[in-house]
């Protein structure tokens, strides 16, 4: 068992948010697989069905684009699914919201409240979804604001997920402490783009939109690092995680848990393997306890 | 894998409201069942079955179809895929029972070649909405028969394939495939519960789709969060029990739809 703001997970996998996470049977599989805990996607104050297709390609090899556009059904219709999450997962479920503005941050926090999720997880990172996600996340008073609204809202821990497109992401998560965020999470996406060739066309629907997967992982650990080295709070580190030595690497730049997107395309069988790779090679490695590796590389200078 | 690009070489009108398009590129590895995203580039990408392994058979439906519908020899697409699970394929010596409606009847067909050049027998059921929207009539002659209904009587028989379905000793086959609309899929589960045939029938299914590729959770289903287009689209009767099918699906933003 291991605890991240005061919540108890069996290992530290968790479900990345918008994988797989619109319903609460999908969200109840993940867990079943193996996953330490699950993140829901991430849900907003109005429906939304995200942009057109293509909203997603596999680079092949090295990572995927997308731009989804943050489909949801919005919060009254997503109660029901974190309601059944919550009821049936058997792992914390963590309510991944975004807004626009600090009271609709606030609105579907409280509207989600009654489905009991563990935490929230504040979506101030989406990279391409206007007027939402990194619109409002490369601004640290906006960002401070709304974590603030939040907390002050709410009885339950709240991370804040961070966006590794600014200049300086500690100063984004120094103003999520500031605003008494309970952990960061990061990273979200990279900005980026492909282009089609054989027509000019830009491919994602959306023109441009978010890298994950192996490519992101040197970035999301130098983040990490650098977070973990700023905060006085709980780093969750996010971003290319495949394999336990991946999720280790993530853990010693100062990770608490690790969170698992782009790599469910492998297979689901990803959190239990990553989860037993980690709990063998911390007792083989003689460490007593998984918590003695988190921020090691702080160490080694 | 970005999207491949393909060049129509033959466009063929089968009904009023159906078009096949055959392009330059053979997907050989494609099984029956399986699918292609299809992008259509400035407008939005959609999943399509494989008529065979070059071609697609589209329905005017919306945006994107009606889109599709422009397109003359010489101009292209983008194609990703296969991807999902296909048709179990039949063994040489099973006797199979093939039951299509509508534009469903695209997989179905595709199963049907490869049944016939494998010399396998199939009775098929194949249901239309009139004589004039019947598709690929002439795949399904393979030793077996061949059972025609029409919703309006304009050819053979007038009513549904479960009324053929009815009269079929479904004991006399070794598996059974379906696909066409969900109210229809609905109705042949039902039946084929009662006969106690779920574990040899399998059912391609259709959700949204956002991403294909079975990550982003767009075509989840109740309740155990399989995904239409990994798990699936194909799926054995068994695995539908006690799921949404037949009941809801969810639109793009995640919302239920009742069927
Ligand atoms: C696995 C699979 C195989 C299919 N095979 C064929 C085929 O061989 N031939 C054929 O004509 N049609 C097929 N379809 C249906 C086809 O994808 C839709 O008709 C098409 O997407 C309609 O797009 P549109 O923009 O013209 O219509 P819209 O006006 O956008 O929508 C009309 C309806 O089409 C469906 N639709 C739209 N976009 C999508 C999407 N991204 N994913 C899933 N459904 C969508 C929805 O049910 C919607 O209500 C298949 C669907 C699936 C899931
Ligand atoms: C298809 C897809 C949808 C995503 N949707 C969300 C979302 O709704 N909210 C969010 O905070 N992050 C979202 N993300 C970002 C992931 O949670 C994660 O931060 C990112 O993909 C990096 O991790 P990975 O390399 O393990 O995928 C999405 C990523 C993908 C690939
Ligand atoms: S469409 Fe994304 S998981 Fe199926």
């Amino acid at each position: 068992m291991i605890d991240i703001t005061g919540i108890e997970f069996k290992n530290p996998t968790i479900l990345a948010a918008g994988i797989m996470g619109t319903t609460g049977a999908s969200l109840v599989r993940v867990a079943k697989e193996g996953a330490g805990a699950v993140v829901t996607k991430s849900i907003g104050p109005e429906p939304k069905e995200g942009h057109k297709n293509p909203s997603m390609i596999d680079l092949g090899g090295y990572g995927f684009l997308n731009a989804m556009g943050l489909p949801n059904p919005s919060y009254p219709d997503f109660r029901d699914e974190l309601a059944i999450a919550k009821k049936d997962a058997g792992t914390p479920v963590i309510a991944s919201i975004f807004g626009g503005t600090e009271e609709e941050f606030v609105a579907v926090a409280q509207g989600l409240l009654e489905s009991e999720p563990d935490a929230f997880e504040l979506n101030v990172s989406c990279p391409h979804a206007l007027g939402y996600g990194a619109s409002v996340g490369s601004n640290p008073d906006a960002v401070e604001t709304i974590t603030k609204a939040v907390k002050d809202a709410v009885d339950i821990p709240v991370w804040v997920k961070l966006t590794p497109n600014v200049t300086d992401i500690v100063s984004i998560g120094e103003a999520a402490q500031r605003g008494g965020a309970d952990a960061v999470v990061a990273i979200n996406t990279v900005k980026g783009m492909a282009i089609d060739i054989n027509s000019g066309y830009p491919i994602l629907g959306n023109r441009f939109g978010g890298l994950s997967g192996h490519a992101v992982k040197p970035v999301a650990i130098k983040c990490v690092y650098d977070l973990y080295t700023a905060l006085d709070i709980p780093v969750i580190g996010v971003g290319g995680v495949y394999t336990w030595e991946d999720a280790i690497e993530m853990m010693m730049a100062g990770a608490s848990a690790i969170q698992i997107g782009s790599a469910v395309y492998e297979g689901l069988e990803v959190f239990s393997s990553v989860a037993t790779g980690i709990e063998n090679f911390v007792s083989e490695k003689g460490y007593s306890d998984v918590t003695e590796i988190i921020g090691i590389a702080h160490e080694r200078i | 894998m970005y999207p491949i690009n393909v060049t129509i070489t033959k466009v063929i009108k089968e009904t009023p409201s159906t078009r096949t398009f055959v392009f330059d590129r053979h997907f050989d590895e494609a099984i029956a069942g399986q699918f292609v995203m299809v992008w259509i580039r400035g407008v939005d990408e959609i999943p399509m079955g494989l008529t065979n392994k070059n071609s697609i058979t589209v329905q005017k439906v919306g945006d994107a179809t009606e889109k599709i519908f422009e397109l003359e020899e010489g101009d292209t697409l983008g194609i990703r895929g296969p991807f999902g699970k296909g048709f179990t394929l039949p063994g040489k010596d099973e006797r199979i029972l093939l039951i299509a409606g509508g534009v469903g009847t695209v997989p179905i067909a595709h199963l049907a070649e490869y049944a016939s050049s494998a010399g396998i027998c199939m009775s098929t059921i194949l249901g239309a909405r009139n004589a004039d929207e019947l598709l690929f009539v002439d795949h399904f002659t393979s030793c077996g028969e061949l059972h025609i209904t029409t919703d309006d009587g304009s050819a053979h028989r007038c009513g549904f394939v479960t009324d053929i379905l009815a009269e079929t000793d479904i004991k006399a086959y070794d598996r059974i495939y379906t696909c066409g609309p969900e109210m229809m899929m609905k109705a042949i589960f039902g039946m084929l519960e009662k006969e106690d045939a779920l574990e040899k029938t399998e059912f391609s299914l259709h959700r949204y789709f956002k991403c294909g590729i079975g990550v982003c959770g767009a075509c989840c289903m109740d309740k155990q969060g399989l995904r239409v287009c990994k798990d699936g689209p194909v799926f054995n009767g068994s695995q539908l029990i006690d799921s949404e099918f037949g009941n809801y699906m969810r639109g793009p933003s995640g919302n239920k739809k009742q069927f």
